[in-house]
């Protein structure tokens, strides 16, 4: 494993007319990491991975992936990258065979003992054609394609956004076996969080064309905390802590805050938040348990 | 062999969900000295997470002295560690089942249960912000 970074921007802004896809995006992805790209539809997500195998080209900064330009230097960054673009395209017609053919032909790294092996793993047979397979299936064949050329990095654009929850396990799945088996770095873009907790070790919030919250899981969950208590205003505590946000009932006020260092208040309750709650505050929504902690 | 399981909305970390999960098995009796636990490969299929996080647990259960990693081959539970004594645990098993019934009898949902034992184990309930 390197210690450079497996990706890295500084500054990194795309704009399309006058409108900001992306906006001064400090980013620095560590090899061997799994890393959830999180937001709404139109965050920024897709600019960003395509910034990263230099579809497009950015309007400020830099980004470097495996420590090359992507946009001088596609030879350097290209080969070693897999890229699984949203709605997998996949030609229709082929057959899985023609699928891995056609990756054979165009990747000087192809391994088809990789290929063949996830292809009996799934239980496909190699005459059946794209076009007749579920959701799902597409999404193991397009991930086995990626996974072929032996890449020490894969991006990944919403793999799980049309999937049911038993094909979006089993794709993750596939992903870990990958990670677990090369130590390659994983990207993956969602705006699912269901089972990113238990898939990603570093997560990334963008929203507006802006990262809102970069860092590992695990930290971000210890220095989250929801505050519960009798009615007041957030003044006291956005004092000393950060506020996400804040909701008010005629008795009961609660604050979900990013701490600094330790919260001893006994005018609060306090009580631990899960992922999705962070990522819906930071998104600026309210959701369900959040109304039920603030009626409890 | 223990097979592990995850509650995705306690608030606990993964690892330390597995790590629970494994001193536990030990002071129960249900994993022995010298017994393997789950390979890496394993636990990252059954339960859909990232490696990482099950070495993490792997490398704190070690450190605690629990299970030894032996290059190669696997991960262990380690010599000299005595699960509480059986007629022990059966002893305080069957009190607290009576303290259960008790409770019930009072009128506690198993909410309530929870939360009285919770709150006598750890008298300070004040909680740590990292």
């Amino acid at each position: 494993m390197s210690d450079s970074p497996a990706l890295e921007t500084a500054a990194l802004g795309k704009r399309y007319a006058s409108n900001w896809a992306l906006h001064d995006c400090e980013l620095s992805i560590p090899t061997g990491s799994v890393t959830a790209l999180v937001g709404p539809n139109g965050a920024g997500k897709t600019t960003l991975l395509q910034l990263a195998v230099g579809l497009i080209e950015p309007t400020t900064g830099t980004i470097a992936v495996l420590g090359h330009d992507p946009r001088s230097e596609p030879l350097a960054v290209l080969p070693r990258v897999g890229f699984v673009a949203q709605d997998h395209p996949l030609p229709r017609r082929f057959t899985i065979a023609e699928t891995l053919r056609l990756g054979r032909e165009l990747n000087p790294s192809w391994d088809d003992a990789v290929a063949e092996r996830r292809i009996d793993e799934l239980g496909l047979s190699r005459r059946q054609r794209v076009g007749t397979l579920s959701g799902g299936q597409q999404a193991q064949v397009a991930l086995t394609l990626a996974l072929a050329k032996q890449p020490q990095l894969l991006l990944l654009d919403e793999p799980v956004a049309s999937l049911d929850p038993l094909a979006r396990r089993e794709f993750l799945t596939g992903v870990l076996q990958a990670v677990t088996e090369t130590g390659i770095t994983v990207v993956l873009s969602s705006h699912i969080v269901t089972d990113l907790e238990r898939v990603c070790d570093r997560l990334i919030i963008l929203a507006d064309g802006r990262t809102q919250l970069v860092g590992p899981i695990e930290d971000i969950l210890a220095g989250h905390r929801l505050l519960t208590g009798p009615r007041t205003t957030a003044a006291g505590v956005a004092r000393v802590h950060e506020v996400i946000r804040e909701s008010h009932t005629e008795r009961q006020t609660t604050l979900l805050v990013r701490a600094n260092g330790h919260v001893y208040d006994a005018d609060w309750e306090l009580h631990e938040v899960d992922l999705e709650e962070i990522v819906l505050a930071y998104l600026g929504q309210t959701s369900d348990t959040m109304r039920a902690a603030v009626a409890r | 062999m223990i097979a592990f399981h995850l509650e995705t909305r306690s608030g606990v970390p993964t690892y330390l969900q597995i790590v629970q999960q494994v001193r536990q098995a030990v002071r129960l009796g249900i994993l022995h000295p010298g017994d393997q636990l789950p390979t890496v490969k394993e636990v990252v299929e059954q339960l859909t997470i990232n490696p990482n996080t099950v070495l993490r647990a792997y490398r704190e259960l070690d450190l605690e002295g629990l299970v030894e990693g032996r290059r190669g081959v696997g991960t262990f539970v380690a010599s000299g560690q005595p699960p509480l004594p059986p007629d022990d645990v059966k002893t305080l098993r069957s009190s607290l089942r009576r303290w259960v019934d008790r409770a019930r009898a009072a009128g506690l949902d198993d909410e309530n249960l929870a939360a009285l034992f919770a709150d006598t184990v750890r008298p300070s309930s004040i909680s740590r912000v990292a």
